[in-house]
C-alpha cells in the first residue's frame, strides 16, 4: 500500500537490523508472563534509535532478546531478529542456537552491548586491557601485541587520558565515568556495526553523563554504526536520538523521528509522559501533569489496549476490548485508535 | 489528587512474611518431603518404645547374629502374617547351642500385642507394642534387622536410639543458639573492642581441632557419672564449638540490619534500642536463624554419632546410633553379619533430610540472598 | 524565623591504612558549609558524587556526629538549640521534630510490619494513645492519597510510588518542624515521580512544611524548592532563590551543571555541553578552588586561593573570584 512518506527518508541508510513481531515470555510456576508482546523495530547504519519507556515496558528485554541473552525461565516465543535484512547474508538471530558459534560470532563481532552498570560488565579480576584484548582476539586472528596496540588506540579514542598506563588498571581503580568509557571500548573492541546501549548513563552524574553522551554521538558518527539507545530519560532521547520508539508493557506504542515526537506526539501515553517530565524552566512550585494509576504488572496485562485503564482519551467500548493496530514497520505512527484515524487519510479514501 | 485503588488480592496483600515464606516453601517438593521425613523421625523418637518389638536391652546369647527376618504375609494362600521361630542346633565343633531361624515353626504376627513393659511418654506404664508375635518361646521374636553379638534386636535398638540421637541434637542446638545469638548480637550491634574480642575468641575456638578437643573433654568426664549426666556433658561439649557458626551469622545480619533504612527510620522516630532489636531486627533474621539451625542440627547429630562411635561419647547401656555403629567396627564380625551396618542408614537419611529442609527454609525465607 | 541554621559545618573521615591502621589522611567530605532554612521553606541541596550533600543531611539528622560547626535547630519559635554537641540521649526528645524521607522505597519500610503499624510507630514510640494513633493514621493515609484499607496490608503489596507515599506518611506522623528528603523520587519511574512531586508540593502548601531536599536531578529541584544550594567537593559554591539560580547562575560550576542536563527538546541539542575533566576526588581535591582544573574561566588566582562565598545579589551567594565580572548562561 503506497504511503506518502511524512518522515525524513530512512531508507537511504543501510538497513542493519530488523526485529519483527518479537514475543518473549517468562514461564514461572504461577503462569507465563509476557514481557514482549509483538515488538518490531529497525536499526539503520549511522542513525540512533532511541527506545524509551518505564519499568516493565520491555526495553531491556528487547536488547537482550536481540543478543539471545535471555535465560530460562524466559524464552523467545515467536518473532524474527534479522541481521543484514534483505541481503544474501541475512540471518535470523532468533532461530540460532544461543550458545552456538554463529551467535557468539554475532555478539561482539556484529553487535556490541554497553551495559548500564560498568562494574557488572567488567570483571574485577582482570585488568581493563586484558578484558578488551580478550574481546578483540575472540573475533579476529590478532596477536596479543597487535591487540594491545589497538586497545591503547581504542582507549584513546574513548577519551581515557594516558591510555598506555591505564590499560593495565583494574576496573575498581577507575572512576565511574572512566569505567563507562572502558565499557564503551569493550563494546567496540571487535568493531561491530551495531551498538546497543542499555541505559548507559543512568548510573552516572549529570556532567559525566553529558561527556559520555557526547562521546557516544561522536563515535557513532565517525564509525557510522547503528546505535540503539535504551533509556527512561526523555531528555537523553531529545539529545541523542534520530528516531524514537516509545514502549509500554511490551509493545511499541509510538514510533517517530525525534523532532516530530516532541513537537506532535500522537499516542496519549507519549503525550502524558512528555508532560510529566520535570521542566528546568518551571514556575516556582509548578505542578506536573500526571498519568493516573501505575504501570500494571506484565502478568496482569489489560485486555484490549494495554494503556486503556490509565488513558485520558479512552474511547469507551473500543479500547477496553480491541487492541489497536500495530505500527507498520519503518513508518511513523502510534498504536492508538485516535492516531490511525488521523494519519491514514489515504487509507480511508482508498477503501471508501 | 487521583484516588489510588488497591488491587483486590487481599489474601496476598495481607499475608505476613511468615505466610509468604510458608507458601514459597511449599513449592519445593524436596524440602517438603524432607520436612515430612524429619517429622516422622521425631514422632518415631516420641513413640520409640511403642514401635519397638523386642526389649532393646534384653540380651540372649542364644540368638546372637541372627540375620534379618522377613514377615511373610501369606501361609498357604491364607492371609496370616507370620515369622519363623528359632530352633537350636548344636554346633559340631564348639558344642554350643546356636539358634537359627526355623521356617517350619510359624509364629503369627499381630498388631497391638503385649510385649516388654515400658513407660509411654515416660509417664504411662504399658506393655503394648505396634507389632509383635503371639505365643512362642522367650527366645523368639521378630528380628527385622537381625540381632547383634549379644542377641539384641537391632531394629528395636535402632528405633530407641532415635530418642537420644535426635534429642542430643536439639539440646545442643538450643544451647548454641542462645550463646551464638547473644554473643553475635553484641558483636554486631555494638562493634568496637567488644566486637574485636568476641571475634578473635571465635577464631581461637574454631582453630582448635575438634576431635582432639572432644577427646580431651570426654576423657575428663568422670567414670562414675550416670548416663544422663554424661549425656548432658556431651551436649555441652559439642555445643562449645558449634555456637561460633551461629554467632558469626548473627553478627553479620546485625551489622547489615543496622544500616537498613527502616531501622534508621525507627531510630529517627525515637524508638529505644530494645524496641529496635526486638521489633525490627530479630524478626528480620529469624528466618536465617531457622535455616542456620536446621543446618546445624545434622552437624550435632553426626558429632554425637562420631563421638560415640569412637567410644568417646555416650557409653552402653545408653543406646544411640553411634553406639550401635561401634559394633560395626570389626571387619571380621561385619563380614559375617553385615546387617550391623544398618544403623548408618537412619543417620544418612536424617542428615540429608535436615540439609534439604534447611536449604528449603533458607530459599523460602530469603529468595534473593 | 529560621527552622535550621547551619554554621561552618565540617565532617572529616580519617583514612586509615597499614598494619596498625594509622591515620594517613582525611577525607574532607563536608567543609565549612553554612545555610539556613526558614519556616515553610524548601531548600534544595544539589551536587554530584562526592559533593557531600548526603553527609550534610546525615549530620543534620545526627546519624553522624559533625567534626566541627554548629547546627541550630528551632522547632518552636523562640527556642533554638545547637544539636552538634549533644549526646544521643539528649537528642532523643528532639528526634520527633526532624524526620526523614528515604530514597529507596523498597528498603525504607520494614517488610514484616503492617503499613498501619509502620505509620503509627513514631506515634507509638512517643506515647500517643491507641485511639488517637488510629485516627492519626487514617488522617495521614488520606493526606498522602492512600485508601484506609492499606492499613492492614504489608509493604510487598504496594508499588514503589505507593511505598514512597507510605514513607512520607510516616515522616509526617509527628508533625515535624523539619523534613529531610534524601533523593525521594530518584528511584521512581518518570510518571510516578510526577505524582510524588505533586504530592510533596501539595503537602508544602497544606502543612507549611520546612524541607531540606537533597537531590541530583535539577529538573525535580526546580519544581520543588524555593532556594537552592549547589555543592562541589564538600563546599557550597552557590546559594540562591531557585528562579535566580536557574536563570542567572553566578558560579561556573552551576553553569556547567545546568548546561550538562539533557533538555527534553531536540531543538536545544546544541546547548548541551559537558565540562572537561573528572569530578574532583574529595580525598585529594585540587588546591585553591576545587573546580579550577575544569573551569573555562579559571585564572591564576583560582589555583592559589580558595574563594569565599560572597553575596553578589540579594540572597544570592557565590564562591568564585570572578563572580562579579562573569556573565554566565542559565536556562530560563
Amino acid at each position: 500500500m503506497p504511503q506518502t512518506p511524512m518522515v525524513e527518508p530512512v531508507t537511504s541508510a543501510r538497513h542493519a537490523l530488523s526485529v519483527r513481531d518479537l514475543v518473549v515470555d517468562f514461564v514461572q510456576d504461577t503462569g507465563a508472563v509476557r514481557a514482549l508482546d509483538g515488538v518490531g523495530l529497525d536499526l539503520h547504519a549511522g542513525r540512533v534509535l532511541g527506545v524509551v519507556g518505564e519499568s516493565g515496558c520491555g526495553k531491556s528485554v528487547t536488547a537482550r532478546a536481540i543478543l539471545r541473552l535471555i535465560d530460562r525461565p524466559g524464552r523467545i516465543a515467536s518473532g524474527r531478529v534479522l541481521l543484514d535484512p534483505d541481503t544474501p547474508a541475512q540471518q535470523d538471530l532468533a532461530a540460532l542456537d544461543p550458545e552456538g558459534k554463529a551467535m557468539r560470532a554475532v555478539r561482539g563481532g556484529r553487535i556490541g552491548l554497553i551495559f548500564q552498570e560498568p562494574m557488572t560488565a567488567l570483571s574485577v579480576h582482570y585488568t581493563v586491557g586484558n578484558q578488551i584484548i580478550e574481546a578483540m582476539r575472540a573475533h579476529s586472528d590478532m596477536s596479543k601485541a597487535e591487540a594491545r596496540q589497538r586497545v591503547v588506540a581504542l582507549l584513546h579514542e574513548v577519551g581515557i587520558p594516558r591510555p598506555e598506563t591505564r590499560i593495565d588498571a583494574y576496573p575498581f581503580q577507575l572512576s565511574g565515568g572512566l569505567r563507562q568509557r572502558v565499557g564503551i571500548a569493550l563494546a567496540l573492541a571487535a568493531d561491530p556495526q551495531i551498538l546497543i546501549a542499555d541505559e548507559p548513563t543512568t548510573a552516572l552524574d549529570v556532567t559525566t553523563q553529558a561527556q559520555i553522551l557526547a562521546l557516544l554521538r561522536r563515535l557513532q558518527r565517525t564509525k557510522g554504526v547503528a546505535l540503539m539507545l535504551i533509556t527512561h530519560d526523555m531528555g537523553v532521547i531529545a539529545q541523542m536520538a534520530d528516531d524514537v520508539a516509545v514502549m509500554y508493557l511490551g509493545r511499541m506504542v509510538e514510533f517517530a523521528p525525534v523532532t516530530q515526537l516532541f513537537a506532535a506526539p500522537q499516542h496519549p501515553y507519549t503525550r502524558a509522559l512528555l508532560r510529566s517530565v520535570p521542566n528546568l524552566r518551571a514556575m516556582p512550585r509548578e505542578r506536573l501533569a500526571t498519568i493516573g494509576g501505575a504501570v500494571p504488572h506484565p502478568g496482569a496485562r489489560p485486555v484490549g489496549c494495554p494503556f486503556h485503564p490509565r488513558c485520558p482519551e479512552i474511547i469507551k467500548g473500543r479500547c477496553e476490548t480491541q487492541a489497536p493496530p500495530e505500527i507498520p514497520p519503518g513508518e511513523r505512527g502510534a498504536s492508538c485508535f485516535h492516531a490511525t484515524v488521523a494519519t491514514m487519510p489515504s487509507d480511508a479514501e482508498a477503501t471508501a | 489528587m487521583t484516588a489510588i485503588v488497591l488491587t483486590s488480592d487481599d489474601r496476598l496483600a495481607e499475608a505476613t512474611q511468615l505466610q509468604l515464606t510458608w507458601w514459597r516453601f511449599r513449592r519445593h517438593r524436596l524440602a517438603v518431603v524432607s520436612l515430612v521425613i524429619v517429622v516422622l523421625f521425631y514422632l518415631g523418637a516420641v513413640f520409640a518404645d511403642f514401635l519397638a518389638v523386642v526389649d532393646p536391652h534384653a540380651t540372649d546369647a542364644r540368638r546372637s547374629f541372627i540375620p534379618p527376618q522377613m514377615i511373610s504375609l501369606f501361609d498357604n494362600g491364607a492371609f496370616l502374617p507370620h515369622v519363623g521361630g528359632l530352633k537350636g542346633v548344636r554346633d559340631p565343633k564348639t558344642f554350643k547351642l546356636v539358634y537359627t531361624p526355623d521356617p517350619a515353626r510359624k509364629l503369627p504376627v499381630a498388631l497391638f500385642v503385649r510385649g516388654y513393659p515400658y513407660n509411654l511418654f515416660g509417664l504411662i506404664p504399658t506393655d503394648r507394642h505396634l507389632i509383635g508375635i503371639v505365643g512362642g518361646q522367650g527366645v523368639d521374636g521378630i528380628f527385622l534387622l537381625g540381632t547383634d553379638q549379644l542377641g539384641r534386636d537391632l531394629f528395636s535398638r535402632l528405633i530407641v536410639a532415635t530418642r537420644i540421637s535426635l534429642s542430643i541434637g536439639l539440646a545442643g542446638v538450643v544451647f548454641s543458639l542462645m550463646l551464638g545469638i547473644l554473643l553475635g548480637g553484641i558483636s554486631g550491634l555494638y562493634g568496637g573492642t567488644l566486637d574485636t574480642l568476641i571475634q578473635r575468641a571465635i577464631e581461637v575456638v574454631r582453630s582448635i581441632p575438634t576431635i582432639p578437643l572432644w577427646m580431651g573433654l570426654a576423657a575428663a568426664l568422670p567414670n562414675t557419672w550416670s548416663v544422663t549426666q554424661v549425656y548432658f556433658a556431651i551436649t555441652l561439649i559439642i555445643s562449645l564449638v558449634s555456637w561460633t557458626e551461629l554467632a558469626r551469622v548473627t553478627r553479620g545480619r546485625f551489622l547489615a540490619l543496622r544500616e537498613e533504612d527502616f531501622v534508621i527510620a525507627a531510630e529517627l522516630a525515637g524508638a529505644s534500642q530494645l524496641r529496635i532489636i526486638l521489633r525490627h531486627m530479630l524478626p528480620s533474621f529469624a528466618s536465617h536463624i531457622i535455616a542456620a539451625t536446621s543446618l546445624a542440627l545434622p552437624v550435632m547429630i553426626v558429632s554425637e554419632t562420631s563421638l560415640s562411635f569412637l567410644g568417646l561419647g555416650l557409653r552402653p547401656p545408653a543406646i544411640s546410633w553411634g553406639i550401635l555403629l561401634q559394633d560395626a567396627q570389626n571387619v571380621q564380625v561385619l563380614a559375617g553379619a553385615p546387617w550391623l551396618l544398618s544403623a548408618a542408614v537412619p543417620v544418612i537419611l536424617v542428615i540429608l533430610a535436615f540439609n534439604f529442609l534447611g536449604d528449603g527454609v533458607r530459599d523460602a525465607a530469603d529468595p534473593y540472598g | 524565623m529560621n527552622v535550621l541554621e547551619v554554621d561552618n559545618l565540617s565532617k572529616e573521615f580519617p583514612i586509615k591504612s597499614g598494619l596498625l591502621q594509622r591515620e594517613t589522611g582525611r577525607v574532607r567530605a563536608v567543609q565549612d558549609v553554612s545555610f539556613t532554612i526558614g519556616r515553610g521553606e524548601t531548600l534544595a541541596l544539589v551536587g554530584e558524587s562526592g559533593c557531600g550533600k548526603t553527609t550534610v543531611s546525615r549530620c543534620i539528622l545526627r546519624a553522624l556526629p559533625p567534626t566541627r560547626g554548629s547546627i541550630r535547630f528551632s522547632h518552636a519559635p523562640g527556642s533554638s538549640i545547637d544539636m552538634a554537641p549533644l549526646s544521643r540521649r539528649a537528642l532523643r526528645p528532639l528526634r520527633r521534630h526532624i524526620q526523614m524521607i528515604f530514597q529507596d522505597p523498597y528498603a525504607s519500610l520494614n517488610p514484616r510490619m503492617m503499613v498501619g503499624d509502620i505509620i503509627a510507630e513514631p506515634l507509638l514510640v512517643n506515647g500517643v494513645a491507641a485511639a488517637q494513633r488510629q485516627a492519626r493514621v487514617r488522617e495521614l493515609l488520606d493526606l498522602v492519597g492512600l485508601p484506609a484499607a492499606a492499613r492492614t496490608r504489608f509493604p510487598h503489596a504496594f508499588s514503589g510510588g505507593q511505598r514512597q507515599r507510605i514513607g512520607i506518611a510516616r515522616a509526617l506522623a509527628l508533625d515535624p518542624s523539619l523534613v529531610v528528603a534524601d533523593e525521594p523520587v530518584s528511584a521512581l519511574d518518570v510518571s510516578v515521580q510526577a505524582q510524588i512531586i505533586n504530592l510533596l508540593l501539595d503537602l508544602q502548601d497544606r502543612l507549611g512544611l520546612s524541607m531540606l531536599f537533597v537531590a541530583h536531578d535539577l529538573g525535580v529541584v526546580r519544581h520543588v524548592s524555593d532556594r537552592v544550594a549547589v555543592m562541589y567537593v564538600g563546599r557550597i559554591v552557590e546559594t540562591a532563590p531557585t528562579t535566580a539560580l536557574y536563570s542567572t547562575p553566578r558560579h561556573p560550576y552551576t553553569e556547567a551543571l545546568l548546561a550538562a542536563v539533557p533538555k527534553a527538546d531536540p531543538a536545544l541539542r546544541d546547548q548541551v555541553s559537558a565540562p572537561r575533566g573528572e569530578i574532583a576526588d574529595p580525598a585529594n581535591p585540587p588546591p585553591g578552588c576545587a573546580f579550577h582544573p575544569r573551569c573555562p574561566y579559571a585564572v591564576e588566582r583560582c589555583r592559589a586561593e580558595l574563594p569565599q562565598l560572597q553575596e553578589i545579589a540579594p540572597a544570592h551567594w557565590s564562591a568564585c573570584h570572578r563572580t562579579a565580572e562573569l556573565l554566565l548562561r542559565g536556562v530560563a
